[in-house]
């Protein structure tokens, strides 16, 4: 497979064999399949009752969802195995991310209880 | 002049620059929606007991459309796969499949979407409301000067000096369409004709009927912009920017993957817009 180098000093990136790639498409497909059974549990365990609880059911909707996020992220974005530069610049986005989470939660501080009157 | 790195990697990263790029956009994206997921707990978490939508969607459509964003992502990656393989036709195949499942989301979000603008939210001049879905409005139905009238497909809710469980259970008629009450009345829906005279005030399921309505719109509507923005990009690569295969075939391989690494993030803000929209 011919590659093409823009500027001067870059490696050209090796050629794939097809084996190599079979093994990929195989994970693909398993990670697929994970996704559309983690739909279907998300979907049932919405209707678990959990003793009235709603705050369960978000609780394992959020975790089944984190679950999905992972494989998707890992394997379909190929972040399982990525360079340092990505992951650094990831680090500082869910930094500020949970910032941003944290900035709702603090909100309901506000007003502080020794102001008010009641 | 070239633009630097754009299939090989640079020295320093050792990644192409595109890659850089995509990573530096999607980080942005995630603080866009980030916000707007933060806004969604703060609304809910600040509604009072009660008033907060459960069951306003309706879940085997949400299901499959979580299906068909999936399988777009499976698509999309094997469509690079194929770039890297060289198998040109199984490329065209795949990214056609995924051209063709982005339409289909946006199909279902709009049917989903028309169903909320002709579901009508009635105050009666009695004290009671009417919820349903638009049969038939006359031309001239119009509430303000009270001339013509409507008729929907749904229940009527009564309020009127209602408190403590009795007005539980009336609010969930309306706003828990999972829980018995709830499930009962829309069951119990029939054909319901109201003339204007006998309505104070009508509007429809729109984004300024509820917050939860609001946030719903804002946050659907913003992802069904990223579907319909990254299906014009994967439809320009496998349209006319698939010349590149033969002029430059790793840097259109980059180009797949990222637009792929762009589509599998639209999938992400799925992943977690569906439970939180349509479940919980």
């Amino acid at each position: 497979m011919e590659t093409h180098q823009t500027t001067g000093t870059a490696a050209v990136a090796a050629p794939v064999h097809d084996e190599h790639f079979q093994e990929h498409i195989r994970r693909y497909l398993y990670v697929f399949y994970a996704l559309i059974f983690g739909t279907v549990i998300t979907v049932l365990a919405s209707y678990i009752p959990f003793g009235g609880h709603r705050s369960l059911n978000i609780a394992v909707a959020l975790v089944i969802a984190s679950g999905k996020a992972f494989l998707v992220c890992g394997y379909f974005m190929h972040l399982i195995s990525e360079r340092k530069m990505i992951y650094g610049i990831l680090a500082f986005t869910a930094f500020f991310f949970v910032g941003l989470m944290f900035l709702t939660l603090w909100s309901f501080g506000d007003p502080p209880s020794f102001l008010t009157t009641h | 002049m070239d633009i630097p790195y754009t299939s090989a990697p640079r020295p320093d990263t050792g990644l192409y620059n595109a890659k850089v790029g995509i990573w530096l956009f999607l980080a942005s994206e995630v603080m866009l929606f980030g916000a707007l997921f933060s806004s969604y707990i703060l609304l809910r978490v600040s509604m009072p007991e009660g008033y907060w939508p459960h069951g306003w969607l309706n879940i085997p459509i949400g299901t499959a459309n979580t299906i068909v964003l999936i399988t777009s992502s499976i698509t999309t990656v094997m469509a690079w796969a194929a770039c890297k393989m060289n198998q040109y036709g199984r490329f065209k195949f795949f990214h056609a499949c995924t051209i063709l499942l982005a339409l289909t989301f946006v199909c279902i979000k709009s049917y989903e979407y028309h169903d909320k603008f002709t579901h009508y939210s009635i105050k009666l001049a009695n004290g009671k409301m009417a919820d349903g879905h638009l049969i038939h409005k006359s031309p001239d139905f119009n509430v303000a000067t009270k001339t013509g009238e409507i008729e929907i497909h749904g229940h009527e809710v009564d309020f009127k000096g209602k408190q403590g469980a009795e007005l539980e259970t009336e609010l969930k008629k309306i706003y828990d369409l999972r829980s018995p009450e709830g499930t009962a009345a829309h069951k119990e829906s029939k054909e319901l004709k109201y003339a204007a005279s006998e309505i104070t005030a009508a509007e429809t399921y729109g984004p300024w009927h509820h917050t939860y309505l609001a946030i719903y719109f804002t946050l659907t509507g913003l992802h069904a912009l990223h579907v319909i923005g990254g299906a014009i990009v994967i439809g320009f690569l496998w349209g006319p920017g698939s010349r590149m295969w033969r002029r430059d075939h790793e840097r259109f391989t980059n180009r797949i993957e990222v637009s792929g690494l762009f589509w599998h993030f639209v999938d992400l803000v799925w992943i977690f817009l569906f439970p939180v929209l349509y479940l919980l």
